[in-house]
């Protein structure tokens, strides 16, 4: 066993507003500069939809991450060093500009300059590669709140074999949000397909950066991330990607994407992990326990054993100590509502989502169906609107019982805080439905609901 | 910096050859492998997080925040590096909650963390413009004319010039000049239109003062002292619910954001709270995990839908069937078939439902009359404000009692009984007792027909008599309204919930609404059932998805009525929760006297912006229908042949409403010639408007005497974002090209009582003046524009509705280029009109029609609500009673800038008076003197200073009880005296208090309870409206004291309005025609149109950021069902057009299986300057969303005269709603010219 510490952050789906305010916040901070334009080191995704890059998780053409050989070997999926070589000039997988988009302004000084003329002036768009006149067709957030359903979403590579389940029409209708960073994954594809070993991942803190003097700009990370979470500045030739504000981190403050997350769904936190367990989990065979199999790295922070180990390895006292009260740790692995985005891709993320609830479907208002009861004012998670199906393609690799137990967890939580704010009796039947306690459920809502600054972080 | 530890280098376990040679030739880097060769450990190399940790570095943070109409007032850290603004993010130190709630942090949203690419983006104005064509003029004119005033006068006498330069407004053409030049001219302007015209006919526009106070105040309080129309903003933005007013007496009182937490049930009905509200919808989010169900309801599946348990998709604009059926339920089952005790009190206690009503004659049949008073009773006429003091039965004696609390005893001589004590047993029924007998009354309904006046239902009420008088109580006829039968009562009643043919059922609103009777239902009935358990917290957030149509109020009325009916206003975590418009000017005493003057003069010219504006625009000219259209089957008939423009000059001459400019004469000359007749200005005044020598100005708006003249507006977009009707405006009060098709007035539905000219006015206003730091439309079609200082580069003061601080606004850096602060601007416009005004106007008299005003006496005025015209001979013009008060204000005009920057002598004598209640503020002025420091010499020699933008924020901190305890303890003591209630004591514990601008710069500041508002902080409770009310029982501003039900105004009788009701969204295209043009080939759809707020904006504001526009779809866009775009073959993305009579839009389309058919969106506002190109339609350019809206006036908003009818600035009035609109969509060609 080697103890090692990864900051983490788990994001509550069913808090998500979908404002974009951690988008913002960070791209004034980073990435508004020339060349990185349309990098966004945190962006936000209506789901269903088709992301960005577009279908970014469609890894039969993008081929990110990781799979396993024929003989069960954790192999990248791009393929090995030589083929990767052999690429250098020319890497198929790399998403275009029309995967991503082209950055637009306008004339703005046109307002101001216009010449007296018989007609109302308007500011045109320009492109910020070329300066010349364009017409937007693309851009970072295209498809949200689901504008251009037919064509955006109806591609969502996660709705694939869902087409009995989700009916992209007005009655049917259902979304969400998710906000999106680097996963600093624990067995990151896209350090091992740098060829210049410019990408690093920091040993105290599992922070995965790369190095701006040392990168050439070959840009296999960027495909070789199946998340595509790693950019290419056009302008200084180096790829660029979340730092986990590695600046603030290292001084105790959040990143900037959870300090300015107005739906207070952020949840940053220290993990304890076994470093020699990770590529075992990573080889597991079935994709559908690779969920489990990521579990089972993480180190309980309160064992002493681990403490022990943790000491031996270097972790400073501090940071076994924020392991231990990591609302992270909780969410993960303590009540197990959080789950990893795309376990399939085998890059261990470390980036966890608890997954959304959702208004009841209209056969349920049809009927009426709880109507003779107006105390019982919950839905069953079975009368949800987003299948669970969809859930578990994206946290899961398909398995819906995670998913399903997450969302119970957060329904009987509601059904038991409900009760006591009417003064009504525990029911013990419904906590032992989720194998839960009283006092589970009770810290469970103080982390999603109370939810105070400095138990966020 | 934390370099000590090694980094390491992941890398996959490889064992063939081809990857050892691959190593050793490419990979090759010194360091520890781990045993399975999967990760190599380095050390050192941290040379290169340099670069990042280098973009992070700062120098200083500063505490501000965006003034801008979101109601978010959030706190903001802005960042500045080497003197450059450089990003912001948002403070996280606001005031704690308490342990068991979410806090308040961090406030924010996209919009405001993408505010400070304005800061040195090309879309800032840096200097001052004016257009070429004007400049020409005025230079050419100045050349000629050493006085500047009578240069501006040699341009305007000259039509054909002024043509000119009208003509090209909004087409180019801006030339840079200086502050010198423009101040000059812009100051010519006034001097001179107030010599020519009268001050009336300059016009001022600036919204939402909470939104930067100071800012607001210095524009207001420079048109102010010269006598200038100030707009009013919130019913102009159809913001206002005049429910509000209707129902509770108060303009809007409403629960901050942290109350939400504590609703056990919330229906989030027509406001979409992660967007509009996004700092605060994490309560809503997280209260759901404290067991809080939620509800939306909404015509689309949208951003808060995502949040709900259930998802009622009510069509548009059919909310008040789906309340109405909802409120048809509880009656049922919490007031009929079962009592909840704690309903029944709450209903006796503070609500009408007790109180008589008198049944009428009517075409044989009864209706529903007036409040029974008591000078109904035989004891109780004559005796002081009888008719004002209404009448309940006690349940057990059966004897009638006037109880406390009526508007009769707030005015009387002795103070002390306008309370809500009650030393009785309220019957809230007459059903079943000895002696009432049943009858039928006849009630409008207007869910059927072809018209909007709908037809009338029979129904029973039990009824007696007192005093002679046939009477019931308000709760029979509220159940016979929502069709609750009981045993042995006359008429047509439902036969179930099923029965979908009788209003109000659930099966009834499902053909309307198409919410399935069954979820109607269930939340009706969970709803109240949680009022039940939880003692009221039952909330409804609502807002502009139904606030913003023509019947809005009949909409809210519904909902307020659940709310009343259980029990849930005046408590914590229950009762209505409107957010539309950031209302809320925590220290509103402070900043409402400075800001209009009344330290050194009083009144002001307040005006109601709707009647402003479409007057102005001369849409009045285009109306299709008249006021007999709107009124009820059971009306008397005095409606016939009234239209829309005559009620508006009927509010006017009978005081219900301002009017200005007010008469056809310069209000100043009116002074002289009474000086000259030897007579007082009233009463000549009245001789002349008797004799009809003098006549209202809204009696003839296109005469040239009553045009309003000079335009100023800051802070604002006005002539893109608030106005509906944006084409009229282009058309006439510009006078530059527009896209308006509409066919005006026939002549046989033009109006009798206001002038019709045949020729209409192009181009009324001779000066618009737009003050701002961003190129708006209003910029663009204004003469001047002016650069402002942003939100990062001034001093100001913020608060809102939606949580209890104070906080400021601070420099990060100067105004660069030349940029000023608003309130630099107005000294520096003060200096110079007083310069000009001195040879030009000295000190003259001023006469201002001010309008009969609520919380005062003239509540009193009209009694019962009946319409008293004077100029039909019904009574005497008596200002102040029939007519509006005519008030004398002496005016220095040459000491305007010398009064502005000092606070006036009238504080300490008449002191400071906030709905109804009067305080002395002597101590204050004297700290003031002493901490801004004293003016020396001229006319306000020895006043305290308020020169500056920070000593002006100090003084609105003093002046105002919430952030002063010693004056929200002594408003307390007043409203003790009047009450006879306790109520010192909420101030108490923080009597000392007192928050001063420092203050607000270093944290947020949690405001004290003060009679300001309703609510309590007390002992850090969240606040919530009407708490001191329900808890204290002091009255509500209205009638009876209650909250209402019933409205008996003789107008609310008239337009079938008395009880809530279901009033369909109007039939527009019955009244204005089939606007489609059927070209041949070209497949059309007419739909419903409608403006939601935007995610990507706040009204206009950083819709044409390029950070907002690279997050959605880079420019204007109506969203649309696939099923509407099928029908004309678009697709996501292509160019449409949507067109209808009032202009035409050329813009993207977003297809969406998220729309519902028959809808579409265009999300307001985009403006119309950024990639908006050439139409089909018009050959122009396309408008912004407001080229497909129009003003239309709602004759029962303009009641005034009458109980918590009388009028407020804000507080009542005509809204300037748009979501009853219609449009037609087609493709266009997909190549664009700009």
């Amino acid at each position: 066993m080697r103890v090692m510490a990864q900051v983490a952050m788990v994001m509550n789906l069913d808090k998500c507003i979908g404002c974009h305010t951690c988008s913002v916040t960070c791209k004034q901070t980073w990435t508004n500069r020339p060349g990185s334009e349309y990098i966004w080191f945190n962006n936000v995704e209506t789901k269903p939809g088709t992301g960005y890059p577009r279908r970014y998780e469609d890894q039969n053409r993008f081929k990110g991450g990781w799979a396993l050989n024929r003989r069960g070997k954790l192999k990248l999926k791009a393929g090995g060093r030589l083929r990767k070589l052999l690429s250098i000039f020319y890497n198929p997988e790399l998403p275009s500009l029309d995967d991503f988009y082209e950055p637009f302004t306008y004339d703005y000084e046109h307002l101001t300059t216009a010449p007296l003329s018989d007609s109302f002036p308007s500011a045109r768009p320009k492109s910020q590669l070329t300066g010349r006149n364009m017409s937007p067709s693309a851009g970072p957030n295209w498809d949200d709140d689901l504008a251009g359903s037919g064509t955006y979403a109806a591609a969502d590579p996660n709705l694939d074999g869902l087409a009995e389940q989700v009916q992209l029409e007005f009655e049917h209708a259902f979304h969400f949000y998710l906000p999106r960073i680097c996963e600093h994954c624990l067995n990151p594809s896209c350090v091992a397909s740098c060829p210049s070993g410019a990408m690093y991942k920091r040993v105290e803190d599992g922070i995965v950066l790369v190095d701006q003097d040392r990168c050439r700009g070959w840009r296999f990370c960027v495909s070789g991330c199946p998340y595509k979470k790693v950019y290419f500045n056009h302008r200084t030739g180096k790829a660029e990607k979340c730092t986990f504000c590695y600046p603030r981190i290292e001084s105790g403050q959040p990143t900037i994407c959870s300090e300015t997350c107005v739906g207070r769904l952020r949840h940053l936190g220290v993990m304890l992990y076994d470093a020699d367990a990770v590529l075992a989990a990573a080889s597991t065979k079935d994709d559908k326990e690779l969920y489990e199999a990521q579990l089972s790295v993480f180190l309980d922070p309160h064992d002493p054993d681990v403490i022990a180990g943790a000491e031996r390895d270097g972790i400073a006292h501090d940071w076994i100590q924020a392991a231990q009260r990591s609302p992270v740790y909780a969410l993960i692995a303590t009540h197990r509502v959080a789950l990893p985005l795309h376990p399939e891709y085998r890059t261990m993320p470390m980036v966890w989502y608890v997954p959304p609830l959702s208004p009841i479907t209209d056969a349920v208002h049809a009927t009426g169906h709880h109507d003779d009861n107006p105390d019982q004012v919950f839905a069953a998670i079975e009368s949800l609107r987003i299948p669970l199906g969809y859930l578990a393609n994206l946290f899961t690799a398909g398995d819906t019982w995670p998913v399903e137990r997450a969302l119970r967890r957060l329904t009987v939580l509601r059904t038991h805080m409900r009760a006591q704010q009417l003064g009504d009796p525990v029911d013990a039947d419904l906590l032992a439905s989720v194998s839960m306690t009283a006092e589970e459920v009770e810290d469970l809502y103080r982390i999603l609901a109370i939810a105070k600054y400095d138990e966020r972080y | 910096m934390c370099s000590a530890e090694s980094p390491h280098t992941s890398q996959p376990s490889t064992q063939d050859a081809v990857d050892a040679l691959m190593r050793a030739a490419q990979w090759f880097f010194p360091g520890e492998q781990s045993a399975d060769r999967r990760v190599l450990y380095r050390e050192g190399g941290r040379g290169a997080d340099e670069f990042y940790r280098e973009r992070w570095r700062h120098d200083r943070e500063v505490r501000s925040t965006h003034g801008v109409n979101c109601t978010g007032s959030c706190s903001w850290k802005v960042y500045v590096k080497d003197g450059i603004i450089t990003w912001e993010t948002q403070a996280t130190d606001y005031p704690s909650v308490g342990p068991d709630s979410p806090e308040y942090e961090p406030r924010g949203c996209p919009r405001g963390a993408s505010f400070s690419w304005y800061t040195y983006s090309p879309t800032r104005i840096r200097y001052p413009y004016v257009r070429g064509p004007l400049l020409e003029l005025w230079r050419a004119a100045r050349a000629q004319h050493v006085d500047p005033v009578q240069a501006w006068a040699s341009i305007v006498a000259a039509p054909d010039a002024t043509r000119a330069y009208k003509q090209a407004r909004g087409k180019g053409g801006f030339v840079r000049s200086t502050w010198g030049e423009v101040i000059e001219l812009i100051a010519a302007a006034q001097v001179h239109t107030i010599q020519r015209y009268g001050p009336d006919r300059i016009i001022g526009f600036s919204p939402i003062p909470a939104m930067s106070m100071t800012s607001y105040a210095a524009g207001t309080r420079y048109l102010s002292m010269i006598g200038a129309t100030i707009s009013s903003f919130y019913d102009w933005y159809a913001d206002l619910p005049v429910a509000s007013p209707q129902v509770f007496g108060d303009q809007t009182d409403v629960p901050e954001s942290g109350d939400w937490w504590n609703a056990g049930y919330l229906i989030v009905w027509g406001t979409n709270l992660p967007i509009t509200r996004t700092p605060d919808a994490h309560f809503m989010t997280e209260a759901r995990y404290r067991g809080q169900k939620v509800v939306v309801v909404s015509p689309d599946f949208s951003d808060h839908t995502k949040f709900a348990d259930e998802w009622l998709a009510a069509a548009p604009g059919t909310d008040g069937a789906l309340a109405m059926a909802m409120g048809h339920v509880i009656l049922t089952e919490f007031y009929a078939k079962r009592q909840v005790p704690r309903f029944l009190d709450y209903a006796r206690a503070f609500t009408d439902l007790p109180f008589l009503v008198t049944l009428a004659e009517h075409h044989g049949g009864l209706v529903p009359g007036r409040f029974l008073t008591a000078a109904d009773l035989g004891g109780g006429a004559g005796t002081e404000n009888a008719a004002f003091k209404t009448v309940l039965l006690d349940d057990a004696t059966g004897a009638s009692v006037v109880p406390n609390g009526s508007v009769g005893f707030r005015w009387a001589a002795e103070p002390g009984e306008w309370n809500l004590n009650l030393d009785t047993d309220p019957a809230l029924t007459l059903h079943g007792r000895p002696g009432a007998e049943s009858v039928a009354v006849d009630l409008p309904r207007f869910d059927c027909g072809n018209g909007e006046a709908g037809a009338v239902l029979r129904r029973g009420v039990p009824a007696i008599r007192v005093d002679g008088h046939l009477v019931t109580t308000v709760f029979d006829l509220v159940m016979a309204q929502y069709g609750v039968a009981r045993d042995g009562l006359p008429g047509e009643w439902p036969t179930g919930y099923d029965d979908a043919e009788q209003p109000y059922t659930p099966a009834w609103q499902e053909a309307i609404t198409s919410v399935p009777a069954a979820a109607c239902t269930r939340v009706a009935r969970e709803f109240a059932r949680n009022a039940e358990r939880t003692g009221g917290r039952s909330m409804i957030a609502m807002g502009a998805g139904t606030n913003h149509w023509f019947h809005s109020d009949q909409i809210y009325r519904t909902f307020l009525s659940l709310l009343q009916l259980c029990g849930c206003q005046g408590v914590n975590g229950g009762g209505w929760a409107h957010y539309v418009g950031q209302e809320k000017v925590r220290p509103l005493t402070g900043w409402f006297h400075l800001a209009f003057g009344l330290d050194w003069q009083r009144p002001t010219r307040h005006m109601v912006g709707t009647p402003l504006f479409w007057l102005a625009t001369d849409q009045w000219r285009y109306e299709a229908f008249g006021a007999d259209v709107l009124a009820s089957p059971l009306g008397s008939g005095r409606m016939a042949g009234r239209t829309l423009p005559d009620c508006n000059a009927l509010a006017a001459r009978l005081g219900w409403m301002p009017s200005h400019p007010a008469f056809n004469r310069n209000p100043l000359d009116l002074c002289d010639e009474a000086d000259h007749a030897g007579k007082e200005v009233p009463d000549h005044v009245v001789e002349q408007l008797k004799s009809g020598a003098l006549s209202f100005a809204a009696e003839d708006p296109d005469d040239p005497a009553n045009f309003p003249r000079v335009l100023m507006v800051w802070r604002a977009n006005l002539f893109a974002s608030s106005m509906k009707g944006h084409e009229y405006l282009l058309r006439h009060l510009l006078g530059t090209d527009d896209a308006v098709t509409a066919t005006e007035t026939p002549p046989e539905l033009r109006p009798t009582e206001v002038r019709w000219r045949d020729e209409a006015p192009v181009g009324k206003l001779d000066l618009s003046v737009a003050v701002d730091f961003r190129m708006t439309s209003t910029c663009l079609f204004s003469d001047v524009v002016l650069p402002a200082a942003t939100w990062y580069e001034k001093y100001d003061l913020s608060s809102t509705d939606m949580h209890p601080f104070v906080h400021a606004f601070s420099p990060a850096i100067a105004p660069p280029w030349q940029a000023r602060t608003d309130f630099d601007l107005f000294h520096t416009l003060a200096a110079e009109f007083s310069r000009q005004a001195a040879t030009h106007l000295g000190v003259r008299r001023d006469v201002i029609a001010a309008p009969l005003a609520h919380d005062t006496p003239d509540e009193l005025a009209q009694p019962h609500g009946l319409v008293r015209d004077w100029k039909a001979g019904d009574c005497e013009p008596v200002p102040g009673k029939t007519m509006p008060k005519l008030i004398v204000v002496e005016r220095d005009y040459a000491a305007v800038a010398e009064k502005m920057a000092a606070i006036g002598p009238l504080l300490d004598t008449a002191g400071t008076t906030t709905k109804g209640i009067t305080w002395v503020p002597d101590a204050e002025i004297d700290y003031l003197r002493r901490r801004n420091g004293t003016v020396r010499g001229g006319i306000a020699d020895g006043r305290p200073s308020i020169a500056r933008d920070d000593q002006f924020c100090e003084a609105i901190l003093a002046l105002s009880g919430t952030t002063n305890g010693r004056l929200a303890e002594a408003g307390f003591r007043v409203l003790e005296q009047q009450t006879g209630v306790a109520l010192a004591d909420l101030a108490g514990e923080r009597a000392g208090d007192r928050i001063t601008f420092a203050d607000t710069q270093t944290q947020p500041r949690a405001v004290i309870t003060s009679p300001e508002w309703s609510g309590s902080e007390t002992g850090g409770r969240r606040y919530s409206p009407f708490t001191v009310n329900v808890e204290r029982r002091k009255p509500w501003h209205t009638l009876t004291g209650r909250q209402h039900f019933f409205l008996d105004h003789e107008w609310m009788a008239e337009f079938g309005e008395q009880l809530p009701t279901y009033r369909p969204p109007l039939n527009v295209l019955a009244h204005f025609g089939d606007p489609s043009r059927s070209d041949p080939g070209r497949p059309e759809i007419v739909v419903r149109y409608l403006t939601p707020h935007s995610k990507w904006s706040i009204h206009s504001e950083y819709q044409e950021n390029l950070h907002m526009l690279t997050l959605f779809r880079g420019g204007p866009v109506i969203w649309m069902s696939p099923a509407d775009a099928d029908k004309i073959g678009v697709a996501d993305n292509d160019w449409i057009e949507a067109y209808n009579r009032n202009g035409v839009v050329a813009c993207r389309a977003v297809v969406t299986h998220r729309m519902p058919e028959g809808t579409v969106y265009m999300y307001h506002t985009m403006d119309r300057h950024l990639n908006v190109p050439k139409t089909e339609v018009s050959g122009r350019h396309g408008g912004g969303d407001n080229s497909l809206t129009r003003l239309l006036i709602k004759p029962t908003h303009l009641i005034g005269g009458y109980a918590q009818f009388t009028y407020g600035f804000n507080y009542i009035g005509p809204t300037g709603n748009q979501r009853d609109e219609i449009t037609v969509i087609r493709r266009r060609a997909q190549e664009v010219e700009f």
